[in-house]
């Protein structure tokens, strides 16, 4: 029976990718271990072994092709004693993958959260009219606003575990090594509470570090530097001694990773006085945003979300695009209902948006961008007009990001409410691995379809 | 990072390998200079003790007195430009860093001419001026944090050297270790003083710690280290230009272990019966570091009696004119509890 090899995923999170080149051909023998091709992501180039032995009968997705699904069958092997003849159905490219086979067959029967970014909103209303727009992944955009603002100021450097010369475990700092130097991007140890010290002493010395955590998840061996050194110390120095830092990374679960690798440290951080904190959702938000943490005098906790790297976004063309930290964002406007997240609740809240328009529900949908300092006003005047509120987070409900706008809510527009503050939030237990467990404890679109309904009565 | 030079043929660690030379005399000034700082800490020090029994100190107050050859010797090595960065035990640093006593004395009651607002305290001050980086109350984050101080030098060229003192105690921190090996990996300008006053608040060094020779703690990184008699200021001094040397000619880290003691205990409110009264009187009879330099320049005939009284009286009068001021300051005004939050 030929054997169908299958697009492969290279990463928790990766849902195509190119197919960069055959390294076998067509009638070439190959045995378990052979690299038969090379498979490009965003963020990789990955070699593709075969698994099984036999000879490769045929090619069915060509060198060069790209956005390749995962799972899309590439290439037939055949085993002993059979021949082209055999290829049969297995041949069709769109055969549906072979559950056996496929390294990603888990991925496949529950999806990692969406990277298919629902339609963004209309960008930044300070820009001009007739600005051109450039689509950018989120990655792409983190970069350009590291390099943009180290071409700016030489005091800017990036320091992380593997951000130069392997380019970034997520390809985010992809390039910087090759126009900055490794004076200004620079491979640490893997001792992130070590450098995250190095990064405030550097700071304090008056340099501006952009310091990168693999995950945030890692951060924590490093946050009494970023609490005890970083966010108090122009405080304790009686406003002498700042420290204008920003400690970036991805944040949140990723897919299939797991309860040390999937944490949303969003209340965590935003707990803290001296700390600002920003969790981008859009591309062009992304850049804008953190440009304007390196540039800021503070200490910056700058959430990224694994999910969204690869997502695409208008990004407005201009020289010199800063998004004001503190600002939130109406992503879409409505009546009926005002549903706030940041980062990747964003996806949950502009589907949910999305379905509730069909029945006739119109949803506000405010993108709050940066944790602290929280834009309150921005919620309170969309609860006066709406009378009705839901948060999207993935984080932990107790003492959550949620837990704190309902009570600044019930502070400020007591009388506005028609309903109780509704929370959706990740489930109050340690993510678990099991793909079916991992869906029912993130947050999902369907949690904040029935929130709404919840608070409309309906 | 930068330096991606390999370890070529280490240059000999400084003095660990060397037999201990005679310890290199001072000339008249700088012994009147030496004993003059010495005595300012201590005199301040033991009326910070005064100040935190009457009730104007609160808090945590770690005093200095009997390690101040350490600080004033380091600092007699230094030149403009070098930081320093510490622990909590700070006040010794600061003073000897050349910042103003009523400062820090003020700092110390929590008033509003505290070198902090009165918003740090006894175990957060800085200056930037005198490129003092605080004063941590975190146990070994100013190694890690020095460290970061010797990186911006290095990434901005200049040839100052940062000084990360810390303790016998803090040398048992993880981030020591991560410290030394990015120092040693990028050849950062550091020099780690390890203050070894034999016991971490009430443990001593040899309950705590399998390696007790705290200048072999870089071992493993390549970081050479050596002990020095912290007791003796002409020691530290010497120790202290060997280490800035081997720092500003690019060889990176060094570690300087100072044999020292703490006459107190770790902070007022520790009655130290982990020790006898017969240890503590035996190093002030026999090690005390500024009698030691008493003894020499009246030996030498360099002063009289006259003359140190004479000192005496002017460091106690700066001593009382500090206590003076942090006792009538004004506390921050309310409105200051909001400011300097944010920049």
């Amino acid at each position: 029976m030929p054997i169908q090899v299958l697009m492969p995923a290279l990463s928790p999170t990766m849902e195509k990718g190119n197919l960069a080149k055959w390294l076998k051909q067509e009638g070439d023998a190959v045995k378990s271990g052979d690299v038969i091709a090379e498979i490009e992501t965003d963020k990789a180039t990955m070699e593709v072994e075969a698994v099984d032995e036999g000879t490769l009968g045929k090619i069915l997705v060509p060198a060069g092709t790209t956005d390749v699904a995962v799972n899309t069958p590439i290439a037939v092997i055949l085993g002993n004693g059979e021949n082209a003849a055999d290829l049969g159905t297995a041949a069709a490219p769109a055969a549906p993958p072979s559950e056996a086979k496929a390294p990603s067959s888990e991925a496949k029967a529950a999806p990692a959260p969406q990277t298919e970014a629902p339609a963004i909103a209309a960008p930044e209303p300070e820009v001009p009219p007739g600005t051109e727009m450039v689509t950018l992944t989120v990655r792409e955009a983190l970069r350009d606003a590291m390099a943009e603002e180290m071409r700016r100021d030489d005091d800017v450097f990036v320091m992380g575990e593997e951000v130069a010369e392997y380019q970034g475990a997520y390809k985010v700092t992809q390039g910087l090594l090759q126009e900055f130097g490794p004076k200004r991007v620079i491979d640490t140890p893997i001792t992130e509470h070590g450098f995250a010290g190095v990064g405030v002493g550097a700071a304090l010395a008056g340099l501006k570090p952009v310091v990168e955590f693999m995950t945030f998840n890692f951060a924590m061996q490093a946050i009494d530097h970023i609490i005890n050194s970083a966010a108090k110390t122009l405080y304790m120095s009686g406003g002498q001694m700042g420290c204008s830092i920003v400690f970036r990374g991805p944040n949140g679960a990723a897919a299939r990773v797991a309860a040390q690798h999937s944490q949303d440290y969003s209340a965590w951080y935003s707990h803290v006085p001296g700390l600002k904190v920003v969790a981008p959702y859009s591309a062009a938000d992304a850049k804008g945003l953190l440009k304007a943490a390196i540039r800021d005098p503070n200490p910056v906790i700058f959430l990224e979300n694994e999910i969204l790297y690869g997502t695409s976004g208008e990004v407005p063309r201009l020289d010199d695009y800063v998004v004001p930290i503190g600002k939130a964002r109406i992503a879409c406007a409505g009546q009926h209902v005002t549903v706030v997240a940041w980062s990747n609740g964003m996806t949950y809240a502009l589907r949910a948006a999305d379905e509730l328009a069909k029945e006739g529900i119109e949803a506000e949908v405010i993108d709050l961008r940066t944790l602290r300092p929280m834009d309150t006003a921005t919620i309170v005047t969309s609860v006066r007009k709406t009378n009705r509120l839901v948060t999207v987070e993935e984080g932990w409900p107790q003492s959550g990001v949620g837990a704190e706008i309902a009570a600044r809510v019930m502070e400020q527009a007591f009388d506005y409410l028609d309903a109780p503050v509704t929370r959706v939030s990740g489930k109050d237990v340690p993510m678990p691995y099991a793909a079916n467990l991992e869906k029912l404890a993130l947050p999902s679109v369907a949690d904040v379809i029935a929130a709404v309904k919840a608070v409309l009565y309906r | 990072m930068a330096t991606n030079k390999k370890s070529a043929a280490r240059a000999p660690a400084p003095a660990s390998e060397q037999t201990p030379a005679a310890v290199p005399a001072f000339t008249r000034e700088e012994e009147l200079a030496a004993y003059r700082q010495m005595l300012l800490i201590r005199r301040f020090e033991e009326k910070a003790g005064q100040l935190y029994g009457m009730g104007l100190i609160g808090g945590f107050c770690h005093l200095y007195i009997g390690q101040e050859a350490v600080v004033v010797g380091m600092q007699m090595a230094l030149k403009d430009g070098d930081q320093i960065i510490t622990g909590y035990r700070d006040h010794g640093h600061m003073l000897a860093s050349g910042m103003d006593a009523s400062g820090v004395m003020a700092e110390l009651t929590g008033r509003r001419g505290g070198y902090s607002k009165g918003k740090g305290g006894s175990m957060h001050m800085f200056s930037m001026a005198k490129n003092f980086f605080g004063g941590h109350g975190i146990v070994g984050a100013q190694v890690a944090l020095g460290t970061g101080l010797g990186f911006a030098n290095q990434y901005r060229g200049n040839d100052a050297v940062a000084v990360a003192y810390f303790g016998d105690g803090a040398a048992n921190q993880g981030q020591v270790y991560e410290s030394f090996n990015m120092a040693e990996l990028w050849k950062l300008p550091v020099i780690y003083v390890i203050e070894n006053n034999r016991y971490a608040m009430g443990t001593a060094v040899t309950r705590a710690s399998a390696q007790a020779d705290f200048s072999r703690r870089g071992v493993s990184f390549n970081i050479p280290g050596e002990q020095v008699d912290g007791m003796d200021v002409r020691a530290v001094r010497a120790a202290g230009d060997r280490a800035t040397k081997w720092c500003r000619e690019g060889n990176g880290p060094i570690i300087l272990e100072m044999q020292t003691y703490r006459y107190r205990g770790h902070s007022m409110s520790d009655p130290a019966k982990y020790r006898s009264r017969e240890e503590v009187e035996k190093v002030r009879h026999e090690q005390d570091p500024i009698e030691q330099v008493r003894a020499r320049l009246l030996e030498k005939k360099w002063v009289g009696e006259d003359d140190l009284k004479k000192i005496d009286a002017e460091v106690r009068d700066i001593v009382n004119r500090s206590a003076d001021f942090a006792s009538s300051d004004p506390e921050p005004d309310p409105a200051e509890l909001y400011t300097d939050v944010y920049r």
